[in-house]
């Protein structure tokens, strides 16, 4: 297994799981084996040490030198625009779905299902007419 | 004694004394020595002009009849008001000492502040299990006045225990709808026809077993609902929700869903 994502300087990670859940951090240094420098000045994340554990790295990268002060930090994302690029992501999207599911209302999971069956329904239609079509061919 | 001459003078109260500036009450036992007044308890007591007591008539505790049949002739005195014929060995049972304890009709209703009239509830137990259901009001008794409506999912106006509900975030504005005021616990109440004086053979056989569906309340069925169907079809989708019903399947966690 090839690895592709590394903890190197300027790696952008998100965080797991602690007060800080849900957000970006750039790794700004690596103090020892166990935690790193970490700095989020365009998320709202101060800049401390925080452990690998709760880190999950992400694929991008901005160009920071180590120790970087947090005003370079932010410039280095916000040149990069690493917000715009995480709410592209499907990573993202897949955690603001989810989101959206645990807060739907007994309404709403009614209007997802009836949805969810229109459009399975036209899907199979689709799918019919095209064996069919198949079929008769065959004969 | 220049206060009792007053007291006199001034009969009736103090209506003639109110253009006269009101007398602050005070005692009316002057004081000889500090602890020691000039008039006794019982003369304190005593009204200083005597009122004239009133004979009341009293109602005749005995009357006279005359005897007939058997004994024919001579008369009986007899007793108006009898002694009674039996004393229970405690004139009043005892009770322990008991605080804020009252009956049903006076208890607190609470309802939950999840539950608002038109909110859509779901229905737990009884034979509309899983239905979702429009709150209309609160009974007097705390139960849960609710609607289908009839039309949607054959949920008649029906009463709901509040515990049994479950609450949803879907709430329709029921502010334009009139409830008519015959509906209250009375009115769903069910009716008990046993009569005991029935014949020992047909104890287990109660007329009324069967629910009676009566013209009034198709009537109030149809009052109610008049009202609460377009408001229901304004909303998109809602028709279809309140005629389905509710379900787990697998992986969904009562715990974990937003109602």
């Amino acid at each position: 297994m090839v690895f592709k994502r590394f903890v190197e300087i300027g790696r952008v990670a998100f965080v797991a799981f602690g007060p800080y859940e849900g957000k970006l951090v750039a790794i700004v240094d690596v103090i020892d084996q166990n935690r790193a420098l970490v700095d989020g000045p365009c998320t709202g994340v101060k800049r401390q040490a925080l452990p690998f554990k709760c880190l999950q790295l992400t694929d991008y990268v901005i160009k920071v030198p180590h120790s970087a002060r947090q005003k370079y930090v932010r410039r280095a994302w916000e040149k990069a625009e690493i917000n715009k690029k995480w709410e592209e992501s499907s990573w993202a999207k897949k955690i603001e779905a989810r989101k959206k599911r645990a807060t739907m209302s007994d309404f709403d999971r009614y209007k997802v299902m009836t949805a969810k069956k229109m459009r399975n329904k036209i899907i199979k239609h689709e799918l019919t007419v095209l064996v069919q079509r198949r079929l008769r061919l065959e004969l | 004694m220049a206060e009792g001459d007053k007291k006199k003078e001034g009969d009736k109260k103090k209506e003639g004394d109110q253009k006269k500036k009101a007398r602050k009450h005070g005692s009316r036992n002057p004081v000889l020595v500090r602890g020691i007044g000039r008039y006794s308890r019982s003369a304190m007591y005593a009204p200083v002009t005597k009122v004239e007591k009133k004979i009341k008539e009293r109602a005749p505790a005995k009357v006279v009849k005359t005897v007939g049949g058997d004994k024919n002739g001579g008369t009986r005195v007899v007793k108006l008001r009898k002694l009674p014929r039996y004393y229970p060995t405690e004139d009043v049972p005892r009770k322990l000492r008991s605080h804020g304890i009252k009956p049903f009709s006076q208890h607190r209703r609470k309802l939950r502040k999840s539950i608002s009239p038109g909110t859509v509830l779901i229905l737990l137990t009884g034979r509309h299990r899983g239905k979702r259901v429009v709150f209309l009001k609160q009974l007097g008794t705390g139960l849960l006045l609710v609607t289908g409506p009839l039309a949607l999912n054959r949920v008649p106006l029906r009463r709901a225990h509040q515990k049994f509900c479950i609450a949803t975030t879907t709430k329709v504005d029921i502010s334009s709808v009139k409830i008519p005021k015959t509906l209250t616990d009375t009115y769903f109440k069910k009716k008990k026809l046993r009569r005991p004086k029935h014949q020992e053979g047909e104890i287990f056989d109660t007329e009324k077993e069967k629910y009676q569906l009566t013209e009034q309340r198709k009537a109030d069925q149809k009052a109610v609902d008049s009202q609460l169907l377009p408001l229901i079809k304004k909303v998109p989708q809602l028709k279809g929700y309140l005629r389905s019903t509710f379900c787990l399947s697998n992986g969904v966690y009562p715990h974990k869903l937003v109602f």
